[in-house]
């Protein structure tokens, strides 16, 4: 009984952020649009699901199957690297918080994001080290056991795939404003090697399977990041095409002519 | 007239893009939905696979899911453009199917061994026809495009 009351107060612990963050969103949103334009009801959309499914794969029934079933583990997973990084992507922050607070301060703000740290960081090939990268260093070593041993480890690592994603998904479109921008086959070319290594090391998995975990659960669990990363990825890849449509779009009706 | 020429020559080679890449993205779907689902012939992963299948695999999937969508992107691209060549776009679509499965045919089915076609004694007939079915594609999707070209060729000696 014990145990589960100090259960109950972690978990309410761990979901006060994921409140902080949709209020802030919603009270940012609210106050913006009194002195600009009123903020799009989609982005507001994005931003509560991306938070929903980031909380979810933290706190609740999920998130403590994950624990000891690897198929829940890896759609966990999916939610926490891929989904809720695009849809958080998706509801712009960036834009919002520089709309929300004063001139000079998001003078201030958009300075530092045009510092040269962040044209290392907004760069796909080191965003897709992290990401796809990381994946290889925990299925293929022992981490992935310490992290269901370890609550501290458990949660870095989760940090680190949701951040990694983050910075994947945004170095791929653009959605905020971003100081360094890269070309478009530049961009599709990193996010095919991206695609190849998450597939391979899918495949790798199936037939490999990460310390601790049963060649059946490895099976279904490597098939669900297949599949499950071919989704995600489709939209990414659609909404990378369709920018390029909006961006080659021809200039005037003169061009349409000759 | 010069400057139609020149815009033509390049939108040629936008035709062949969009043609090619959607022809392996179309080729990679009917693989995945009809010989790994819905027949269940194909295997996601037979353990007999060298690493260099593998990655091969990996990549050359990663590949035609990013074809299958930028090529429709292209297309589209290219009829806001007025630029679409209805013959040649097919015969690319054909000619990059037949690539997509000459290649799965022979360097991953037989050289790579990431899977084989169906779990059967007699696996070679398949093998005959997986890869007899492309060369017929590759040749007639070819013959579309060259009879295009000599088209076009008529009209600019005009």
């Amino acid at each position: 009984m014990n145990l589960i009351l100090i259960d109950m107060n972690v978990q309410l612990f761990l979901a006060f952020p994921f409140v902080l963050l949709l209020f802030t969103y919603l009270f940012a949103g609210i106050l913006s649009s009194k002195k600009h334009k009123p903020w799009p009801l989609r982005r507001y959309f994005f931003w509560f699901c991306g938070i929903a499914f980031l909380a979810i794969t933290m706190i609740g029934p999920l998130a403590q199957e994950a624990h000891h079933n690897f198929s829940a583990h890896m759609i966990a997973h999916i939610l926490l690297g891929m989904l809720a990084p695009l849809l958080l992507a998706l509801a712009a922050p960036v834009t919002l918080i520089l709309r929300t607070v004063q001139v000079s301060i998001a003078r201030q703000i958009s300075k530092l994001l045009r510092r040269k740290l962040f044209r290392l960081i907004t760069d796909p090939t080191f965003a897709t080290f992290l990401n796809v990268g990381g994946l290889w260093v925990l299925y293929t070593t022992d981490l992935y056991l310490i992290m269901q041993q370890n609550f501290v480890v458990h949660l870095f690592v989760n940090i680190h795939v949701f951040f990694a994603g983050y910075l994947f998904t945004t170095s791929i479109i653009y959605i905020d404003p971003t100081s360094h921008r890269r070309g478009f086959i530049y961009r599709s070319i990193v996010l095919v090697i991206a695609l190849a290594g998450h597939g391979i090391l899918a495949k790798y998995i199936f037939a490999n399977p990460p310390v601790g975990v049963s060649q059946e659960q490895a099976e279904i669990g490597a098939m669900l990041m297949y599949y499950g990363g071919d989704a995600v990825d489709a939209i990414l890849i659609f909404i990378l095409c369709f920018q390029w449509f909006q961006f080659t779009r021809p200039r005037s009706k003169v061009a349409l002519v000759s | 007239m010069i400057t139609k020429n020149l815009k033509n020559l390049s939108y040629k080679n936008r035709n062949f893009w969009s043609g090619f890449l959607f022809g392996i993205g179309f080729a990679a779907f009917i693989d995945e939905a009809v010989f790994h689902q819905l027949l269940g012939w194909h295997h996601f992963y037979d353990k007999s696979t060298t690493t260099v299948g593998l990655i091969s695999d990996g990549i050359f999937h990663a590949f035609s899911w990013f074809a299958t969508i930028g090529g429709l992107f292209l297309f589209a691209d290219l009829r806001r453009r007025r630029e679409f060549v209805m013959k040649k776009w097919w015969g690319f679509v054909l000619v990059g199917y037949g690539f997509f499965q000459l290649y799965d045919g022979i360097i991953h089915h037989k050289l790579m061994r990431v899977h084989q076609i169906r779990y059967v004694e007699n696996v070679w007939v398949y093998d005959l026809f997986w890869n007899l079915i492309a060369i017929i594609l590759l040749v007639f999707g070819s013959y579309l495009v060259g009879s295009t070209v000599y088209h076009n060729g008529g009209k600019r000696s005009k």
